[in-house]
């Protein structure tokens, strides 16, 4: 095993704690630091990847990586907090023990389902497969144990983070041009999404989504 | 090919800077004639010369989507005619601000731009980014009206969707994976006219694990249970044109996107797996759906279920292989739908409330209270309409290859039709009184649609079966 595929996987699971540190914070501004951090590693293994294998294009995935997720949306995120105020702990639906319990249950799924896959990834990376699953499945599970509104919204950017890594290590990344459109699509979802907290606000006067009216489920 | 895209793309930055004059709803509707112009000559083109690329091979035309492009061109320039007077009550009734005005104009641009945009890719990868695009374009308008249900149902959609539309990205970066072993890395991996000349060569393994993220996630938008639940709320909260949208276009897109990638792994497999889980999961939704709307009480989730019950049976459609009926049934919905939800946006209007039981009398306003009967009528499948013809033929061919489901789709059509039919009936002969509107209804995009239906029903212009045949052989 070559040094750089080994610095790749130092760096894989250093995303899947990552993760878990994700699902066990509760301080919001902390989580969103988490976040940061996810990016880079991100950026620096897509970085990696494209310097042992000769693949140009992923320089520009990384900086695009490192600019959207370092910087901007991070950014955005301080900003809209430090505006609408919410520093508080987060409370979860769950307690946090089960919540990591239910994580390691979902990492085991994750490897074998991930298992007939990376046999046939002929990438250097192909051991990243099933941490990248993992990556994707514990941020879902983030976004479905909590009730504040953005740390909802900092689940679902860590899952697409695990889906930039799960298609970087399967198959050294998409496409430009369909990385340019995801990349538009998040920002544009986040610049949307903070109009909609401060509507929220300002009807709920609170950012805990559980003081919405429970939908009719008729 | 560009004037179909660019139209709407610019009718969306021209709205966003004056969409709260007062000449804003004929901008609107003018752009939107534009690109209905533009696809018809596009169709045209298509039909005279046979499918094409265009553009270094980004964009594909087939007689699959451009049946679909036409479609979605109209309803949304009908809609938009509806629309005019709609929004004009809507921003005396619910006072909306021009911001919120523009929002809704340029948003609904952009809207139909993300649409043709998914219909017209060659590439899955932009596919995805436009179904993605389309769901936070129509976001904001869900929570146009800022009440706290409004919010809520906005939200819902958002996150439902937003979770939905990743697993669809995993199961694109999946078929890039398996593609790339074949076709080489780089752009052409993610082309559509490649991957189907390739299809045979893929790892089947690879693209069912695929299919099922892509079906979850694509699935997710057409409303499959249960992952519907975001589907009644969005329709209900946001204004009518916007469920009309939804419902005549977003759904069919989502749909077609699902069958796209149906093609790719049933060539690849050799097996039924695809159009097993299609029969499923349409079976399961076209179920729940007909049960849940026995219970409704607000008149537009009614008809949100009705469309989620009818996604199930289109899916279900497609996967028993009768292509020719689902086809037809997208399109007789599509305009069924969408004449449903112009009356009952007036019908809303009228009565001031979106409650059925508060609801009556509707008779009293002809083209309303008739739409809404014709059009209930229609959407329950009574002959001559198109649905009529459309389930028939579903229900024929269920009969020769799965004999089993055919009780389980009679017992689900006869439930939705007690539902709906009661509901509707009461609240068209009902005793009651509404107020008057300071806009007098659009009645010409309601009578237009029906009397479309209606002649899809009874005969089917030859070069429109043609057309159907090609693309449901396609399909295959």
């Amino acid at each position: 095993m070559s040094l750089s595929s080994q610095f790749i996987n130092l760096l894989a699971s250093i995303m899947l704690l990552l993760a878990f540190a994700m699902l066990s914070q509760r301080r919001i501004r902390s989580l969103i630091r988490l976040f940061m951090v996810q990016g880079m590693t991100l950026a620096v293994s897509t970085a990696v990847i494209a310097s042992t294998t000769n693949q140009n294009h992923l320089y520009y995935s990384a900086l695009l990586t490192f600019s959207l997720k370092v910087v901007i949306l991070p950014w955005i995120l301080f900003r809209m907090i430090r505006q609408l105020n919410v520093e508080w702990d987060v409370e979860t639906l769950i307690n946090i023990p089960s919540t990591m319990l239910v994580g390691i249950f979902i990492v085991i799924v994750a490897f074998n389902l991930a298992l007939p896959i990376s046999h046939l990834a002929g990438t250097i990376t192909r051991s990243t497969i099933g941490i990248a699953m993992a990556c994707v499945l514990l941020s879902l599970l983030m976004m479905i144990t909590r009730s504040k509104a953005i740390s909802q919204v900092v689940g679902f950017l860590s899952m697409e983070n695990g889906l930039f890594f799960a298609a970087t290590s399967t198959t050294y990344g998409m496409p430009m041009v369909v990385e340019l459109g995801v990349a538009l699509d998040v920002l544009v979802g986040v610049l949307i999404l903070g109009v909609f907290f401060f509507q929220i606000r300002e009807k709920f006067e609170s950012l805990d989504l559980r003081h919405l009216e429970k939908a009719e489920e008729e | 090919m560009l004037a179909v895209l660019g139209l709407p793309l610019a009718g969306g930055a021209l709205l966003a800077l004056w969409g709260h004059e007062k000449w804003a709803p004929e901008l609107n509707s003018m752009v939107s004639f534009c690109t209905f112009i533009a696809t018809t000559l596009l169709a045209w083109k298509v039909l005279v010369s046979g499918p094409m690329v265009v553009l270094s091979e980004q964009f594909f035309i087939d007689s699959f989507n451009v049946f679909l492009v036409v479609l979605t061109a109209f309803v949304a320039f009908t809609t938009t005619l509806f629309s005019r007077p709609y929004m004009r009550n809507e921003a005396l009734l619910s006072a909306l601000s021009n911001y919120q005005l523009r929002l809704y104009h340029s948003m609904y641009q952009i809207f139909c731009f993300t649409m043709l945009l998914a219909l017209t890719t060659n590439n899955l990868g932009i596919l995805w980014v436009a179904m993605e695009g389309a769901t936070l374009a129509t976001v904001l308008l869900v929570s146009l009206y800022r009440t706290r249900a409004s919010l809520e149902a906005a939200w819902k959609y958002f996150i439902l969707c937003g979770v939905g539309i990743a697993q669809a990205l995993f199961g694109t970066i999946l078929i890039y994976f398996a593609s790339e072993k074949v076709l080489g890395a780089g752009g052409t991996a993610l082309l559509w006219t490649h991957l189907d000349a390739a299809k045979g060569a893929l790892e089947p393994t690879v693209l069912s694990i695929a299919f099922v993220f892509l079906l979850v996630g694509y699935g997710t938008k057409v409303g499959l249970v249960p992952l519907h639940s975001w589907l009644p709320d969005a329709h209900a909260e946001g204004p009518t044109p916007v469920s009309a949208v939804l419902s005549g276009l977003l759904l069919n897109v989502a749909l077609y996107a699902v069958v796209r990638c149906k093609i790719l792994v049933e060539g690849a497999l050799h097996n039924r797996f695809a159009d097993d889980l299609m029969i499923g999961f349409g079976l399961i939704t076209v179920l729940t759906a007909a049960f849940l709307l026995w219970r409704q009480k607000d008149i537009k989730r009614l008809f949100g279920y009705s469309s989620i019950e009818h996604m199930g049976l289109m899916t279900f459609a497609f996967g028993i292989g009768a292509n020719f009926a689902g086809l037809l049934h997208m399109t007789v919905h599509s305009l069924t739908k969408s004449a449903i939800f112009f009356s009952v946006g007036h019908a809303v209007q009228h009565s001031g409330t979106q409650t059925m039981e508060a609801i009556r009398g509707l008779v009293r306003l002809p083209a309303i209270g008739w739409g809404l009967m014709l059009g209930a009528l229609a959407i329950l499948g009574m002959p001559p309409f198109g649905v009529f013809a459309s389930e028939f033929l579903i229900l024929t061919h269920a009969m020769q290859s799965h004999p089993w489901s055919t009780p389980v789709l009679l017992v689900a059509l006869g439930v939705a039709f007690a539902s709906i039919f009661g509901k509707v009936q009461s609240m068209v002969w009902g005793e009651g009184a509404g107020k008057e509107l300071p806009h007098a209804q659009a009645s010409l995009p309601i009578l237009l649609h029906l009397a479309m239906a209606l002649l899809l029903g009874l005969y089917i212009p030859p070069y429109l079966a043609r057309w159907y045949s090609e693309a449901a052989r396609l399909i295959g």
